[in-house]
């Protein structure tokens, strides 16, 4: 949410500090490379939850608040925003890449069709279940190198 | 016994000057009722159904099952959790979603009768979820238009969640009724068992009406066409019969349930009920 970022060094500092802060299932990307850091002001952030019931969403509260904390930003309130609902397409360019990297398929963008196997590279894959170990994620297979992989859902 | 309504101070002085002692003088409301009843009706619908889909957890036929029922009865408690701390919130009672999901009886659920209906096997489930699911989908595509900006975001968030399980649902619908003799015949089964629930899903009470009026609510009536065409078009995939339709039972927006709620939410509530306020 680039959009959002003003010259206040004050909410510079605050994009700073959440951007370090891991997401409690998938510590390999931050909360603002996910887009769940919908808008920092000098005195508030505002979330929002990615699925409804996702049982991160406390967990993700919690840690922004010490991280906040630890940071001098005690007085800076945390918001929920369900509105706009949150989408995949918030996931930054170098989410999608850390996505990749740490082994879970990035949601597909606009236009593209085939997943591929953030393994191997190959686009001979599968769906198994369209549920996986978290709400945002389905379980896929790779006909190439023939190991299972997560497929970061379009939502 | 349903929870009575707090008494309140000012009523009492009131009804103590009054010459008929105030007897016969509906309980003054000082809140939106009708719109408390609905927020319960929807919140109740996600709370019990997440809980029956809870019950599967480590005993579905595959771990992909398993995860899936897992999943969607945490999307469901998640709305149910949005939509009872609003409930609490336009109540003004200092009651938050937890205190309505735990301490309220039988009579005070506002839940259709067909979510809190047994799982039975994974078709009775799956047969639940289907025709749930997909009115549930029509219901929030509408709330999105809701003239309570409050429910309208709630549902927007929800409907995307809702659309995974009814597709879901569908897929098994057809994998089994298209499957062996078996897979069939328990896929007929769970039709069977939960078809004399539909009715309710698209019965429309003074509560519902006024709220439709109001813009509020979403007219249940007038999701029977597309509900209709949805399932038909799943059965037919799955080469499977409409079920005929049964004598319509009702009740569940009132209170009146059936056997299997008590037993539900003996389970649900026994834990914070055993030890008020327990934090771990």
């Amino acid at each position: 949410m680039v959009a959002a970022r003003k010259l206040d060094p004050v909410v510079d500092r605050i994009w700073v500090v959440l951007a370090e802060v891991p997401d409690p299932e998938i510590p390999a990307v931050s909360l603002v490379d996910l887009g769940i850091v919908r808008a920092v002001e000098a005195d508030r952030v505002t979330i929002t939850p990615t699925y409804t019931g996702c049982p991160a969403n406390e967990v993700i509260r919690t840690d922004i608040r010490a991280a906040l904390d630890a940071a001098g930003f005690a007085a800076v309130a945390i918001e929920t925003a369900l509105s706009p609902p949150w989408t995949t397409d918030w996931i930054t360019p170098e989410g999608r890449e850390k996505l990749r990297a740490y082994g879970i398929a990035p949601p597909l963008e606009a236009g593209e069709r085939a997943v591929v196997c953030p393994r191997c590279g190959s686009t001979e894959t599968a769906e198994v279940s369209r549920f996986g170990s978290t709400p945002c994620k389905a379980q896929w297979r790779c006909g190439a190198c023939m190991e299972p992989f997560d497929l970061f859902k379009c939502h | 016994m349903p929870s009575l309504p707090p008494i309140n101070p000012e009523d009492e002085a009131a009804a103590a000057v009054k010459t008929n002692g105030g007897a016969f003088e509906p309980h003054a409301e000082h809140h939106d009722r009708p719109l408390v009843e609905y927020l319960q009706r929807l919140g109740d619908d996600s709370l019990i159904l997440g809980q029956r889909l809870g019950e599967w957890c480590g005993h579905a036929p595959s771990v992909e099952v398993d995860l899936s029922l897992a999943n969607i009865g945490l999307d469901l408690i998640g709305q149910a959790t949005f939509f009872l701390n609003l409930a609490g919130e336009t109540e003004g009672a200092d009651r938050d979603g937890d205190t309505l999901a735990f301490h309220r009886d039988v009579l005070d659920f506002r839940n259709c009768l067909l979510v809190e209906q047994p799982n039975g096997d994974f078709g009775q489930t799956i047969a639940r979820q289907l025709l749930f699911s997909t009115w549930q989908h029509l219901l929030f595509e509408k709330l999105t238009g809701s003239a309570n900006t409050r429910i309208a975001e709630i549902a927007a968030k929800a409907v995307k969640e809702v659309a995974y399980h009814a597709e879901l649902a569908g897929e098994w619908v057809v994998r089994l009724g298209d499957g062996t003799d078996e897979s069939r015949a328990r896929m007929i089964g769970g039709l069977d068992w939960n078809w004399r629930f539909v009715s309710e899903l698209f019965y429309s009470d003074e509560v519902l009406t006024g709220l439709v009026q109001r813009g509020i609510a979403a007219d249940v009536a007038e999701l029977s066409g597309e509900w209709d065409r949805r399932i038909d078009a799943v059965l037919f995939e799955a080469k499977l019969e409409r079920p005929a339709d049964q004598r319509p039972i009702l009740g569940g927006r009132n209170g009146h349930h059936s056997e299997h709620l008590g037993h539900l939410l003996a389970t649900m509530q026994f834990l914070p009920r055993a030890y008020p306020g327990a934090t771990w």
